[in-house]
């Protein structure tokens, strides 16, 4: 259950929303281990507590109970310096709506993460160049979000994620926004920095193209975990979801 | 499992890896808010407007006093009944047979109630803009960003607002003031000027306006910074 190269470990989680009249209950025990390197898809319908989940294991919540571990530390004993830091360095984030920062050029937003980890102007603003160019855009890296498309601006949020060099990759509905043809280029880039750079990334879906890329995908039906599916489990299944979908 | 040594902070700096924090430098912060600034220019201006007439009024006020202390103190006796036929109260001075232009009580109350509603101006025009910016402010955060850097990056915001603000507003006040003088006492107004009263009553209301300024963003900032990433962007643009 719990091997050393668990990079992410998320144990007994339970999230309660408490919406003054009603409670809510999200999560309702999760327990998942994450190996390094892997390509991990959390897959459920809106509402199945996936985006919780995916909030927990980023640090960006807290859980009601149960524990989160990231390189086996308990991310709720963390103080505030430490989860900046964790935020900073160790994990990088792709949002469905980009969040790039609108007053700043592309390769401004890039280097924001690498100015907050103490990187010298300079060799940010180089590094943050090769980054655009690693996504296709570095000879956009002048221009404004607004000036950008939207798989452009995902391309420089994939960018960002990557300024210092994080071990884990978390995107939320990274294809949410795109048509299905950017959504697949992004699929496909994300496959890439995960094969080459051996980023483990953890990707909170519904879109079926991402089965093909994934490792391992995890079904979070009313939250809990439905079924866990390797790799070569799917592509039995694929045909008739597929279907569904296209 | 339980290998981690007892009595260390996980993630505390050790040996190899030097400073495990986060940080930015002050000219950094200065840059970003600079260029935050300039990019909502026409926002800054809505945002500043009210200081300005505030810290106007309060220069023009404090040099008008000024001025007619100046007149006072020239010794001419033409020139101190045309004051008192201006409507400027003489007033027992600090030492005996002396005597100063008493600041009307009336005229106190309106520039004290003028700052207040400006104060409230700035706080809902911050409000507003910080509102905005609850995306970028999540954001931020989830890159690493600490509460003080956001805390601080608005109250850099705010310090050059109010400082731009009640400079230009304190220099329009006090123009406007001198210009207000020359035409009642002629050109003895400005000759008779005491030039350091003049001056550090400009000081006063560039400072006033500058406090009021950071006191006026201090809330809503301190609300935005202290918000979690998720609940921050969550908010609606």
């Amino acid at each position: 259950m719990s091997q050393m190269n668990n990079i992410v470990r998320v144990s007994g989680v339970t999230k309660t929303f408490d919406l003054g009249r009603i409670t809510v209950q999200a999560l309702k025990g999760v327990d998942l281990g994450i190996h390094s390197g892997e390509y991990l898809s959390i897959m459920g319908p809106s509402g199945s507590g996936k985006s919780t989940l995916f909030n927990m294991i980023g640090g960006l919540d807290k859980p009601t109970t149960g524990k989160v571990f990231i390189d086996e530390v308990d991310i709720a004993q963390l103080d505030a310096y430490e989860l900046a830091w964790l935020r900073n360095r160790k994990i990088g984030y792709i949002f469905q709506t980009f969040n790039l920062i609108q007053v700043m050029t592309a390769l401004e937003n890039v280097t924001l993460p690498m100015t907050f980890a103490g990187v010298p102007d300079d060799e940010a603003a180089e590094k943050g160049l090769n980054l655009l160019g690693l996504v296709g855009l570095r000879e956009r890296h002048a221009h404004k979000p607004m000036e950008l498309s939207g798989g452009q601006q995902q391309r420089v949020a994939i960018a960002r994620s990557l300024a210092n060099d994080p071990a884990i990759l978390l995107a939320d509905e990274p294809t949410g926004n795109l048509d299905l043809s950017t959504g697949e280029e992004i699929i496909a880039l994300l496959k890439s920095l995960s094969s080459e750079r051996g980023v483990t990334i953890i990707s909170a879906t519904h879109d079926y193209k991402m089965l093909n890329v994934s490792d391992r995908v995890v079904w979070i039906r009313d939250g809990r975990i439905d079924k866990i599916e390797e790799r070569d489990q799917l592509k039995i299944t694929l045909g008739g979801i597929g279907a569904k979908e296209y | 499992m339980a290998q981690k040594p007892p009595a260390q902070r996980p993630f505390a700096p050790s040996g190899e890896h030097v400073a495990r924090q986060v940080r930015l430098p002050m000219g950094k912060s200065f840059e970003i808010s600079v260029k935050s600034l300039r990019v909502r220019f026409s926002r800054s201006l809505i945002t500043v407007m009210s200081l300005v007439l505030a810290v106007a009024f309060l220069g023009f006020t404090l040099i008008g006093h000024d001025v007619a202390m100046g007149l006072l103190a020239s010794g001419s006796a033409s020139l101190q009944s045309e004051l008192v036929k201006a409507g400027f109260d003489l007033a027992p001075g600090r030492y005996p047979g002396t005597y100063e232009v008493a600041a009307s009580a009336k005229d106190r109350w309106i520039v004290i109630l003028s700052l207040l509603v400006c104060a409230v101006g700035i706080v809902n025009a911050q409000l507003m803009a910080v509102t905005e910016r609850f995306r970028e402010i999540g954001t931020m955060k989830c890159l690493g960003a600490l509460d003080s850097f956001v805390l601080r990056l608005f109250l850099l915001e705010a310090g050059m607002q109010g400082l731009a603000g009640s400079l230009i507003g304190a220099l329009i006040g006090a123009l406007a003031g001198v210009l207000m003088g020359m035409a009642r006492f002629g050109f003895a107004a400005l000759k008779y000027l005491p030039a350091a009263d003049a001056l550090a009553s400009l000081g006063i209301a560039v400072g006033v306006g500058f406090l009021l300024s950071l006191v006026g963003v201090s809330y809503p900032a301190l609300v935005a910074s202290r918000m979690p990433p998720v609940v921050a962007m969550r908010a609606e643009e």
